[in-house]
């Protein structure tokens, strides 16, 4: 395959069966292999949809500074596609996540502010919201609520998952900015209703959900209820476990939060076994384990993996 | 056996300072009435006035959100974990 630039390739992600962990010929698993990104995450298409689309808008010309609360991997996106459009990108993201994410930022050439690990990604947002008011010459793309995010997977994700598998019964992905859920969720609504959609959420430490009052939660303007059927909360142990069995079992790298999903695939697939149902279930891999190494989740026992995450942001 | 009710360090100032509660009832809002019988004040910080669940809430039973199990009529069996948790971004 050939494209004139790296930001030609992003998307059109292969799909791959998982022979061993799918639970019988007649429920099988798929996975969606986001990693191959070009930036090596599915952040790579909501990005390059928000610069494109604010682009078109006229809010974003040469030389313009980005702003964009994030976690990590939505930054890096921006950072590479900022770096070869020529903006300067600035992200606010929690101090509780990988040294990686952190270095792979800078060296795609983003300034960082951290923001307290207290209140996770709730509080970079609420810093960035600062921030933008403060310099009101800055763009904030901001993927909570940005349509672009969750177009980027009606109009690439989705339909590449319905063209590789129309038999496809179920699509599962992770819930953070809800973008890619609502984007697949509405495509599906709109070509195939009788998909089901799965959401899996990954459930922090303490720490993170250690806001002053209630008030200060936070529910991304992107989400509509509508477009989804489940919602599961996975702790870090069952996505570790899971992200250890895609490797030993399937040989798939992935990053822990496809440890959270593909645990939600795994219990929407012995649901079908239950019933008596066909399967074909969809979920993404949202990125490689590249990132989390030295969170070490994939090293020692999984009470040791566990005690390890307590308190970042794994996902 | 009783229900086992993870409570939120936000709210745990209505528990005592409890992280885990023991909990009675066959549906979430039966535990949650059962609750505010021994914590009271709780039932307002997780019900809103249209007797749904606070938007900035989020209660699941066995890890699954009961906005699509049923709301806060999902039922819940004696061995069942009910997790509160605020809302927060991802991303």
């Amino acid at each position: 395959m050939r494209f004139d630039s790296l930001v030609d390739s992003v998307g059109n992600t292969p799909l791959v069966g998982l022979p061993t962990l799918s639970p019988s010929p007649d429920v099988r698993l798929w996975a969606k292999l986001e990693d191959h990104n070009p930036t090596g995450s599915i952040k790579d298409r909501a990005a390059l949809a928000m610069v494109e689309q604010a682009e078109a808008d006229g809010l974003l010309t040469p030389g313009c500074t980005i702003l964009e609360p994030t976690s990590g991997n939505t930054g890096i996106s921006l950072a590479m596609v900022a770096s070869l459009r020529g903006y300067k990108l600035i992200c606010v993201m929690p101090e509780n996540t990988s040294e990686e994410r952190r270095q792979l930022l800078r060296m795609w050439g983003a300034d960082i502010i951290s923001s307290s690990g207290v209140g996770g990604s709730n509080e970079a947002v609420r810093v960035a919201k600062g921030l933008a008011a403060e310099h009101p010459d800055w763009v904030m793309l901001y993927q909570y609520g940005n349509p672009a995010n969750a177009g980027a997977h009606y109009r690439g994700t989705a339909p590449e998952i319905l063209a590789d598998l129309p038999t496809i019964t179920h699509f599962v992905a992770g819930l953070g900015t809800t973008g890619t859920l609502m984007g697949a969720g509405r495509f599906f609504r709109e070509n195939k209703p009788e998909v089901r959609i799965v959401a899996a959420e990954p459930r922090y430490g303490e720490l993170v959900y250690g806001l002053r009052n209630l008030d200060e939660g936070f529910v991304p303007e992107l989400y509509d209820e509508s477009l989804i059927d489940s919602r599961f909360s996975v702790g870090p142990r069952d996505a570790v476990r899971r992200v250890r069995e895609l490797i030993n079992a399937e040989g798939i790298f992935a990053g822990v939060s496809t440890g959270a999903i593909l645990h939600a695939a795994l219990a929407q697939a012995a649901r079908c076994v239950d019933a008596g149902e066909r399967a074909d279930i969809a979920f993404v891999v949202a990125d490689g384990g590249w990132k989390y190494l030295s969170t070490g989740a994939y090293e020692g026992t999984l009470d040791e993996a566990e005690d390890r995450l307590e308190g970042q942001i794994w996902a | 056996m009783a229900i086992d009710v993870r409570i939120p360090t936000i709210l745990r100032p209505y528990t005592g300072g409890e992280r885990s509660v023991d909990g009675n009832g066959s549906t979430v809002s039966a535990v949650i009435e059962d609750l505010e019988g021994r914590f009271a004040g709780i039932r307002e910080r997780l019900v809103d006035e249209a007797g749904g669940v606070r938007r900035f809430v989020n209660i699941y039973v066995n890890d699954e959100d009961i906005r699509f199990t049923g709301g806060l009529d999902t039922s819940v069996a004696d061995d069942s974990t009910i997790v509160i948790l605020p809302a927060v971004a991802g991303g």
